[in-house]
């Protein structure tokens, strides 16, 4: 195990760490207490920007920037801040962790956060499955209302704070920030078109910042640090402004499967091997990681970084596996995938890829909202078409109709979830083509039954 | 037979709508606390939110079929959710899934014939790194082994009520005690 230091999660071990005596204890609250007390809200908006948080939700937006974005309250106006807990992206089961093992964290990050941007009100939307996670935040908002945390007049400030968590009723589009506002509002969580952005017209009409969990909890420790310090921990060079400490996720056919914090820019290889603890089965090499949640197209450790321009972003990677590249949103945008969430899905040789896709497409079948055709249509047809070649009823030309869909659905939507759908589709026919078509011939043996490798027994590896 | 809340959750109500600017906004929640209080939620929910929230009953039952965690007919005693979804089928949610076919004698979204239990499949749960899980009823149970779930299946139909499990983020801590809140 590499020895990072946990800054993020540095609560999570203490024994009944969910509670307000123990949180404090261990230093919760003093960077709110600093903030309200002894900054300004510009001077908190400046060290956020030079903290260089890269959005945790998916998307990598830079934070400081959407706080930017903020349109100016007019007359009779409210700003509002609005917490993305709605965790559902497969493969992703970071913010879980915060929001069960310091929820504090996550609300002093909020109390910051609302007094920086002049917001009064935030909601944190919970998908509503996560029973324990909205338990332990209501009772750590109750006891930080209590202790004078928030209320009218928190730590003595004439600045009103008031948290309420909003729990979702079981929609994955509702992770997107505009559907996701919709449904606050107690509609059908259908996304809006943008723009006009929440920044500019969000909850109720209001100019509103919608942010993940992680990134709204790392703001108590860019307050502790400053925003240069904290932005240094990554193991990027600063030009590539993607800053910070952050959590990984590992699971799938790895030994130790779990969520790891570790500063941005590890490589996948390190995250596997040393933080994952290698392959489950050591007789069983990797085939493909999903680097980033579902929609993060797949990644082999054969392919290797095509950079020989000197002027390349990656040119110091040229020649070198998927694996070894720094993780973080532009380096692997650059080798055409995404950072995603930071949580990775790691298969072995067992795993048929034609299975692993099918398994995903039903999922994106089953939570596209069915505001647009493209994708209310798109995503059937592609989990369709893998359950005809599945069960051997396909034909080769079956292969470039996935691809030709997958295509038609990109950029036609209203949100991003038929990208999300489409791009990992394309990238494991792309790379898995030879697959495809042999499914397409024959269908799929039996075997191909993703469980078949610990079928027999279901018994839990290992512990470390 | 009109649906009323108890005096103790039309409260509960009251403060939901004063936490929102819109009466409508509190249309989620409300509703997950009506169906707590009945099991699903029926069509006398509806009309009895729509009316409470100031809202058209077809907006109501609109939000009603959106989401995946409104029971729209009344379910059995308990509901088993089976996470299907990449991460946990490749640690044996199939397997998982087959085996209380087997056991509760149906199908996944109908109810075995004792009414016991109510079969879904639900997608990704936010426990990938601990599959195969299960949520039955508000509780999640992770790292499940056929036995493990029998022995589960077992209690709850004796009328016991285990609880969900402090799963080790890390490998190596030491697991803290469990307690909801």
């Amino acid at each position: 195990m590499p020895s990072y230091q946990n800054i993020l999660s540095n609560r999570y071990t203490l024994a009944r760490s969910w509670t307000l005596e123990v949180a404090e204890r261990a230093g919760a609250y003093q960077q709110a207490r600093k903030a309200l007390t002894s900054m300004t809200p510009d001077q908190i908006k400046a060290e956020v920007k030079a903290a260089n948080i890269r959005g945790r939700g998916g998307a990598g937006f830079p934070a400081g920037m959407k706080w930017g974005f903020l349109a100016p309250k007019k007359e009779g106006q409210e700003v509002y801040l609005v917490i993305n807990a709605d965790e559902g992206e497969p493969g992703t089961f970071k913010d879980r962790t915060i929001m069960e093992k310091d929820p504090h964290r996550l609300i002093e990050g909020c109390i910051i956060a609302m007094y920086a941007i002049g917001a009064h009100k935030c909601w944190i939307y919970v998908r509503c499955e996560l029973v324990l996670a909205i338990a332990r935040l209501e009772a750590a908002i109750r006891e930080a209302h209590a202790r004078g945390f928030l209320g009218a007049r928190p730590f003595g400030k004439e600045h009103a704070l008031d948290i309420h968590v909003h729990p979702g009723a079981g929609a994955y589009i509702c992770g997107e920030e505009t559907s996701l506002l919709n449904s606050l509002e107690g509609k059908r969580g259908e996304p809006r078109l943008k723009p006009p952005f929440p920044a500019v017209k969000g909850a109720f009409g209001m100019p509103t910042i919608v942010n993940n969990v992680e990134t709204i909890s790392a703001v108590p420790d860019v307050v502790a640090m400053g925003g240069e310090a904290w932005s240094n921990i990554s193991l990027l060079p600063p030009e590539m402004k993607d800053g910070g400490t952050r959590l990984y996720g590992i699971s799938g056919h790895v030994k130790r499967p779990g969520v790891y914090e570790a500063p941005v820019g590890i490589t996948m290889r390190e995250l596997i091997y040393d933080f994952g603890g290698g392959m489950l089965h050591p007789d069983r090499k990797l085939k493909g990681v999903i680097p980033g949640g579902s929609s993060t197209p797949v990644l082999r450790e054969q392919d290797k970084v095509e950079a020989k321009d000197p002027k390349h972003p990656l040119n110091k990677w040229h020649g070198k596996s998927h694996l070894d590249v720094p993780m973080a949103v532009d380096t692997y945008r650059g080798i055409g995938t995404m950072l995603g969430t930071c949580c990775a899905i790691v298969m072995d040789t067992s795993v048929s890829m034609v299975e692993a896709s099918r398994n995903l497409m039903k999922f994106y079948a089953h939570e596209s909202c069915g505001q647009c055709t493209p994708c209310r249509e798109g995503t059937g047809w592609l989990a369709n078409v893998l359950d005809q070649i599945a069960a051997g009823r396909g034909k080769p030309s079956d292969v470039d109709l996935l691809v030709d869909i997958s295509n038609n659905m990109m950029g036609n939507t209203i949100c991003a979830l038929a990208d999300g759908t489409a791009m990992p589709m394309l990238a494991f026919v792309r790379k898995f083509r030879k697959e495809f078509l042999e499914a397409a011939e024959k269908g799929l043996p039996q075997s191909a039954r993703l469980d078949e490798a610990i079928r027999s027994q279901l018994v839990r590896r290992e512990a470390a | 037979m009109a649906f009323t809340l108890s005096a103790e959750h039309e409260k509960i109500v009251d403060e939901l709508i004063a936490r929102y600017p819109t009466k409508q906004a509190a249309c989620i929640p409300v509703l997950h606390l009506c169906q707590r209080q009945v099991g699903w939620v029926s069509p006398d929910v509806v009309a009895y939110v729509a009316t409470r929230l100031g809202m058209a009953a077809s907006e109501v039952q609109g939000v009603v079929t959106f989401y995946t965690m409104y029971a729209q007919h009344p379910p059995g005693k308990h509901t088993v959710w089976v996470c299907r979804t990449l991460s946990c089928e490749l640690m044996g949610a199939k397997t998982i899934q087959e085996h209380l076919e087997h056991r509760l004698g149906c199908h996944a979204g109908e109810t075995s014939a004792d009414g016991t239990f109510t079969l879904k499949k639900a997608e990704c749960l936010a426990a990938c790194g601990y599959g195969p899980m299960v949520q039955i009823d508000d509780q999640f149970f992770e790292n499940l082994t056929v036995e493990k779930l029998d022995a589960l299946l077992d209690r709850i139909a004796r009328g016991e009520t285990p609880t969900q499990e402090e799963t080790a983020w890390y490998p190596n801590a030491a697991a803290a005690t469990t307690s909801g809140s």
